[in-house]
């Protein structure tokens, strides 16, 4: 057996990024379950459009690691039917956009299986979509389309802000017996982050838990995915014009951890959700009535405020697409308006 | 080999039992009709009993009967083994009975108790028993048609020796996820038996106004899969030729697509007035080429049953489903206090 490096074996974090980390997931995951699998469209030799599957062809060979024909519904498809006896798939959207597509097999079939035959049957599959944009791809490669998902009882949904929880996230999705989208954002992918990879698929971080990213006292601002690191910076400006924010990475969108959200809210008294998707009939929405359902209203200080993508396909020009996308300004003075208010 | 159903006795005897190296079928139409013959009656009585009871107002929702169509069902579940699979549709409850299911589950399922096979929250459209190889039936047209070729790759990645059937309509075949699954299937080589219960309509659609080329049968030719066409009303060439495809399933030699020509006798679902077709058409099918009735007259006439078998055969028959809609009535409502987190495992 090979020896691992001693700061492998003490389990010291490493730098990498968002997109090894997902890799050093998937080979964890093929490695310690041989009904684990992957299918997708060009993840073999070419590695995955984003890179993220570089490798795992030559590791575990075509048996496992399968290229599809561009045929979304059929990969999502296959997914159900495969789960359903006995295996364990991995499939990717080759962007998120394409699970249009894919629609029928994980809205009417995977979410619905355990429940419509009695619960007789788990379906326990991921499929990872590369969403978000930002990348110059325009309408049709840059949505944000989680919140569809999170509607849907008998899904999962989780949408990693870091590289650890991109690694740890896709573990507790396969360990999952249900259905869970993994949306991974595309501009997120190079980002480098500190990254303790795991050993075992026993999963760290369980699915429906936000985590506290930063503390602060005077306003919460609730994110996800890419805005939880621009929240972060805004979060850090906003400390030099001494005002204090706490950020909540919620890291899963359904379920949902909002008893966080709460009592973050109940200290702070102020509640800011930001995300890259538009806000109508958003995860935003659904924080905000799950924080204004509880005794947490009783401490608003403020009204609530969404800071999220303009409600317009995404559009091509740089310029364009930075003003449809929230940016770390547009938390930044949001905040500010909401101390103000 | 490709068998002709001109001579059946004769090549049934040279795929089975002699020749026949493979899985044994379950059931044999041509030397052990009456086990088929039980089995249709089965599945008539069956539907003549939810049509009985949805007119009485004791079912709700909706159903879509498989009367005169029985021969599909049979013919094809006959050649398989418990622990294949099948994939069944809206109009599933032939295929369900046909693979093994209790009638009792079904009808309970039927009449929203907790006993059903899906606890009363799937109901008639949604039957499944997926640890004895029903992975469902499916209220999405062709929905189950990428879930066959997920089943099927299971099959191939573990290395059993077991194969799925994926049973659709003619609607069905004008589906996306049909092209989908079936170029996969062969891409893959996957051991999937495509049966397409052609009965000639998509609800009031008709065949020759939704199918380009007429045939889906010869669209197997466009994914280099053997495809045929089949009288769907004689359950012993539905057999024959289920057989071979199961058995080039079985023997990793990939995808197959029979197309079974058969006719449904009933509306589409409960709200039909049969405006798109003619009363005659209905009776012409119903009166000269019955599935069962045809079986019947064959089995009598060349001597493989007798008078006295038949009236015990539909005796039995009409007996049992007595039973099941008893015991059925009798188990407990479907509750709704086991609701609560049910979407999820
Ligand atoms: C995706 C989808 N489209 C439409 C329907 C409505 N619908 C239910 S059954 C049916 C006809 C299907 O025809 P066919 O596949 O030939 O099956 P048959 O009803 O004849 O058995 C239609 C249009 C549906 N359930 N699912
Ligand atoms: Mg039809």
């Amino acid at each position: 057996m090979p020896t691992l490096p001693i700061w492998k074996a003490l389990h010291m974090p490493e730098m990498m990024r968002y997109a090894q980390a997902v890799n050093h997931a998937l080979r964890l995951l093929m490695s310690a379950d041989e009904r684990v699998f992957m299918a997708g469209e060009d993840i073999g030799v070419y590695g995955g459009a984003f890179g993220v599957t570089d490798g795992l062809l030559d590791t575990f060979g075509e048996r496992r690691v399968r290229d599809t024909p561009i045929s979304e519904e059929v990969i999502a498809g296959l997914a159900v039917g495969a789960a359903i006896t006995g295996m364990r798939p991995i499939v990717e959207m080759q962007f998120a956009d394409f699970v249009v597509n894919a629609m029928d097999p994980i809205v009417n079939q995977a979410a619905k299986l355990h429940f419509m035959y009695g619960g007789n049957v788990e379906v326990p599959m991921v499929i990872r979509l590369p969403g978000g944009g930002g990348t110059g791809a325009a309408a049709q490669h840059s949505q944000s389309l989680e919140a569809w998902f999170a509607h849907v009882p008998g899904l999962k949904v989780v949408a990693p802000a870091t590289a650890q929880d991109a690694h740890d996230l896709l573990i507790a999705s396969v360990a999952d017996p249900n259905p869970v989208m993994v949306f991974e954002h595309k501009l997120l992918y190079k980002e480098e982050g500190p990254v303790e990879v795991r050993h075992t698929t026993e999963p760290v971080v369980q699915l429906g838990e936000a985590i506290v990213r930063r503390s602060g006292d005077d306003l919460t601002i609730v994110a996800y995915s890419i805005m939880t690191v621009r929240a972060l910076e805004a979060a850090e400006r906003l400390e030099d014009s001494g005002i204090s924010a706490e950020v909540v990475d919620l890291r899963s969108l359904r379920p949902l951890d909002i008893e966080t959200v709460r009592a973050s809210v109940r200290r702070t008294g102020r509640l800011l959700v930001t995300h890259e998707a538009p806000a109508a009939v958003g995860v935003g929405a659904e924080v905000v009535a799950g924080v204004v359902e509880s005794d947490a209203l009783d401490h608003l200080l403020a009204p609530v405020s969404r800071v999220c993508g303009l409600p317009i396909p995404m559009p091509y020009a740089k310029a364009l697409e930075t003003a449809t996308i929230p940016q770390v300004d547009d938390v930044e003075r949001a905040a500010k308006e909401l101390m103000n208010a | 080999m490709h068998l002709r159903c001109t001579d059946v006795q004769f090549a049934f005897d040279l795929v089975m039992p002699g020749s026949y190296i493979g899985v044994m079928p379950r059931r044999d139409p041509v030397n052990d009709p009456l086990s088929s013959l039980r089995s249709m009656l089965e599945i008539r009585r069956f539907e003549e009993a939810v049509e009985e009871l949805f007119s009485r107002g004791l079912l709700h929702g909706t159903m879509h009967l498989s009367i005169g169509q029985e021969a599909v069902a049979e013919g094809v579940c006959a050649t398989l083994q418990t622990g294949d699979f099948i994939t069944s549709t809206h109009r599933g409850h032939g295929h369900t009975l046909a693979h093994g299911a209790d009638p009792t589950t079904m009808m309970a399922e039927l009449l929203q108790k907790n006993t059903g096979y899906c606890r009363g929250r799937g109901g008639s459209m949604h039957i499944a028993d997926v640890k004895n190889g029903n992975l469902g039936a499916n209220g999405i047209v062709a929905g189950s048609m990428t879930i066959a070729v997920g089943a099927a790759l299971s099959q191939q990645m573990i290395g059993t020796d077991k194969v799925v059937v994926c049973f659709f309509g003619d609607g069905a075949a004008n589906e996306g996820a049909f092209h989908e699954s079936l170029n996969l299937a062969k891409v893959w080589d996957l051991p999937v038996v495509y049966v397409c219960e052609n009965n000639q309509y998509g609800m009031s659609m008709s065949q020759d106004r939704s199918t380009a080329g007429g045939s889906v049968a010869a669209r197997a030719a466009a994914y280099g899969m053997p495809g045929e066409t089949v009288d769907g009303n004689d359950v012993e060439a539905v057999c024959l030729a289920s057989l071979e495809a199961v058995e080039r399933a079985r023997s990793g030699g990939g995808p197959t697509l029979l197309e079974c020509i058969t006719y449904r006798y009933r509306g589409h679902s409960k709200s039909d007035r049969n405006l798109y077709r003619t009363q005659e058409e209905i009776e012409d099918w119903r009166d000269n080429r019955d599935p069962i009735q045809r079986f019947i007259g064959k089995c009598v006439e060349d001597g493989r049953l007798s008078n006295e078998q038949v009236t015990a055969a539909e005796s039995a028959a009409r007996e049992s489903l007595r039973r099941a809609v008893s015991e059925a009535f009798a188990a407990p409502d479907a509750d709704p206090a086991d609701l609560e987190g049910a979407a999820y495992a």
